[in-house]
């Protein structure tokens, strides 16, 4: 028996509209037709914007993150996509750029989109969007630019001769990033000005300084016209007292302190003073507000500090974290003339150490506390020197190369700061290698502030060996600086493209 | 003559009307336009019946017919089927028919000779179909599909199928029914051809959107080109005159 297996031949019709011949399909017309009937691309713009910022070759993600992205980056063409509304509605099947000049600010993206049209039919399309590239300036270069556009101004000011107390502030303004609202920094011959855009992050700022220095604070307003300008002017003083300075308290303020030494040794400077007396080691703390009611001057500062050889040292007892202890000293570079010492620093001076300090017994002070106090019933208490702290002369002697920096405080120069003569510079050259010595002996001063590693050049380290063989050794107990205590500075970060490695 | 037209906004003009080379019936409208478009093209020739199927006005998809006769639903009211009754020509027998498949347009497809049936229908309305449209009754499937009312129109002259419809099935349905057929669209290539178009030996009326390439198709299968009640006539006279010689 034989089956009979008919022939299938396709069926012909002729398109709806245009009346080509065509095998049926869902929609019984022909592609073209169906192209021409209905646009896919419908809703989805051909042209569109974006910005860029030339100040710092950014483009702008809504609503407001700039991203960097190379011309026919990914990252671009994702940013170029997500500009384009419609295309939640269509499936997206390819991507790409066209090739556009880089100058032209124009940015060509050929897409190819597949939608349901009538019933079960899908259609493909491919269509270029065009975007121009508009110039915006993005906040952070604007900022930059328009430097004078400030709305308040955080003035800080101390009226001492060095510059030590701003260049730790300057440190712990960077540590806790408390300058990233400024739009401007400016130097002045006695401090420095914060210019903010916004009265409340100028507030802010004054909010930090509260916390980490003792200051005080007068708040000005000025309307200058009746637009935004109307400045607010922050002004203020901050403290007198330094670090390691000697100050004379009247005995009414002594004994309002449980009862210290009206001679007293400023041993750490925050939002309150701590003041310790060097003979007893006991210390008190001084809040701001105190200090401002009655300030101090001071006896003796830091440049009046002399270097003494510790030649005997008998331990006594213990005083909180100070050892006290008697010693006998005389001065490194007479050593003819020594003098008994009580001191609060029995645990780390022995003798052949160095240490330096204030010498009393043959200073003229001019100074009302001290006065009555040499004059009153305690003057047999003075005592003829003061040992603030150790020092290191013979590790200073070799003069090596730091293995750290700082990071400073990107600020404008005032006229005045710009044409002040060389030993002014000298000056101020000489107060900050000061304040570097500062970081280097104190490791509390130095866990409130960041360090970054300092590029080491090898040829360099080799000539430090050479240059080591002096005749003396050094401290061995210098308090170095651990590598562990350093952090990497990001900006020296860069790829070399010449070696194809990457060099810190 | 082909024609576009459109029920309230509805191309499906096959689901509200229902032509035969006798009369016509047509849905009642919101408005006259509908009907206007049939009187303007039919008017002199033959009846034109305002009517509604069991109180629907979907009485193209319910009813079946030729010039011979016409099938109703059971759920035609009484009303209504006296109504028909009073309307059409006496030479035209009405039918009520008790079909479990009751959408009678939907499953049968004929003309004044042939019918094409779903393949499901009883024997019973099988043998009415035959007796009361006198034609001859076959089960179909057209492209596949059992609802051979709603996939193709059939006149006399030529039949419009499915666009799916293979080029075999065609054959066959064209030797059963002893007619040109071509496979095609109406309303811009919609394949339900039996709502879309409704047709006779000298007019056809397709949805308003309907092409005018699927209007010459029409035009051309149905042989409507310059055709009229009168040349129609004629024809059949000189076929009568031809066999009787």
């Amino acid at each position: 028996m034989q089956h009979y297996q008919p022939e299938l031949t396709e069926q012909r019709i002729l398109c709806a509209s245009c009346g080509t011949v065509i095998a049926p399909n869902a929609a019984n017309m022909c592609i073209d037709c169906i192209r021409a009937d209905v646009d896919i691309t419908e809703g989805i713009p051909k042209q569109a914007t974006i910005h860029f910022c030339k100040g710092c070759d950014r483009y702008l993600q809504p609503p407001n993150i700039w991203v960097q992205c190379e011309l026919e980056s990914r990252e671009l063409l994702a940013l170029c996509l997500r500009k384009l509304k419609g295309l939640a509605k269509v499936r997206l099947i390819d991507a790409g750029f066209l090739w556009t000049e880089p100058h032209s600010r124009r940015i060509k993206v050929k897409l190819t989109i597949q939608k349901e049209v009538f019933a079960s039919t899908i259609l493909q399309q491919v269509f270029v969007v065009e975007y121009i590239v508009a110039g915006q300036y993005c906040e952070e270069c604007t900022r930059v630019d328009a430097q004078l556009t400030w709305k308040a101004v955080v003035q800080v000011r101390q009226k001492v001769q060095h510059k030590r107390t701003f260049l730790w502030l300057e440190q712990l303004i960077l540590k806790h990033n408390a300058h990233k609202d400024t739009s401007n920094i400016k130097e002045f011959r006695d401090g420095l000005d914060f210019y903010y855009t916004n009265r409340s992050h100028a507030i802010k700022m004054v909010e930090f300084l509260n916390s980490v220095i003792p200051m005080r604070m007068k708040t000005s307003e000025q309307l200058i016209s009746s637009d935004i300008h109307s400045g607010t002017a922050d002004y203020k003083f901050t403290y007198s007292v330094e670090l390691d300075d000697l100050v004379c308290l009247t005995s009414k303020m002594a004994r309002s302190l449980s009862d210290i030494s009206p001679l007293a040794l400023c041993t750490r400077v925050s939002n309150t003073l701590t003041l310790t007396d060097p003979i007893t080691g006991r210390h008190a703390e001084l809040r701001a507000m105190q200090f401002w009611e009655s300030p101090f001057p001071i006896l003796c500062e830091t440049k009046d500090l002399i270097e003494f050889y510790i030649i005997d040292i008998q331990v006594e007892s213990q005083a909180g974290r100070y050892q006290i202890a008697t010693c006998e000293v005389a001065r490194s570079n007479d050593l003819a003339h020594t003098f008994i010492v009580r001191t609060h620093l029995g645990f780390i001076l022995n003798a052949g150490d160095h240490a330096k300090g204030y010498i009393l017994a043959n200073s003229n002070f001019n100074n009302d506390n001290f006065d009555v106090l040499a004059q009153g019933p305690r003057r047999g208490l003075i005592p003829d020197v003061v040992l603030v702290r150790k020092s290191y002369p013979n590790v200073r002697k070799k003069q090596r190369a730091r293995n750290w920096k700082l990071k400073g405080i990107v600020k404008e120069e005032d006229l005045e700061t710009v044409n002040r003569t060389k030993a002014e510079k000298a000056r101020a050259e000489q107060d900050y290698e000061q304040f570097l010595r500062d970081v280097e002996e104190d490791p509390e001063l130095r866990g409130m502030i960041n360090l970054y590693k300092a590029p080491t050049a090898a040829g360099k380290a080799e000539d430090d060996v050479s240059m080591a063989d002096s005749e003396e050794e050094p401290e061995e107990d210098f308090p170095e600086i651990n590598v562990d205590e350093l952090l990497d500075d990001m900006e020296n970060m860069r790829i070399d493209d010449d070696e194809g490695e990457v060099v810190q | 003559m082909a024609v576009r037209a459109q029920f309230e906004n509805s191309n499906d003009i096959g689901a509200f009307s229902r032509l035969s080379n006798s009369y016509c019936l047509v849905a009642i409208g919101g408005s006259e336009n509908f009907y206007s478009v049939f009187e303007s093209e039919l008017a002199d020739v033959v009846p034109i019946i305002h009517t509604s199927i069991g109180g629907t006005r979907i009485i193209g998809r319910l009813t079946a017919g030729n010039r011979h006769g016409l099938l109703l639903p059971s759920s035609t009211t009484d009303q209504e089927l006296q109504h028909i009754r009073n309307s059409l020509p006496d030479a035209v027998a009405v039918q009520r028919v008790e079909e479990r498949l009751s959408a009678l347009g939907n499953v049968i497809a004929c003309n004044d000779y042939v019918a094409l049936v779903h393949p499901d229908i009883d024997r019973e309305t099988e043998e009415i179909i035959a007796d009361t449209l006198k034609v001859e009754v076959f089960r179909q499937t057209i492209a596949g599909n059992v609802l051979v009312g709603s996939y193709c129109a059939l006149s006399n002259q030529g039949g419009l199928v499915h666009p799916k419809t293979s080029v075999q099935d065609q054959d066959e349905l064209s030797s059963l029914l002893q007619i040109p057929l071509v496979a095609g669209t109406v309303n811009r290539g919609s394949d339900m051809i039996g709502s879309g178009l409704v047709v006779n030996d000298w007019s056809a009326f397709a949805g308003l959107d309907t092409t005018s390439t699927e209007l010459s198709v029409i035009e051309s299968i149905f042989k409507l080109q310059d055709s009229r009640p009168t040349y129609v006539v004629n024809e059949i006279r000189d076929s009568l005159i031809d066999s009787m010689m």
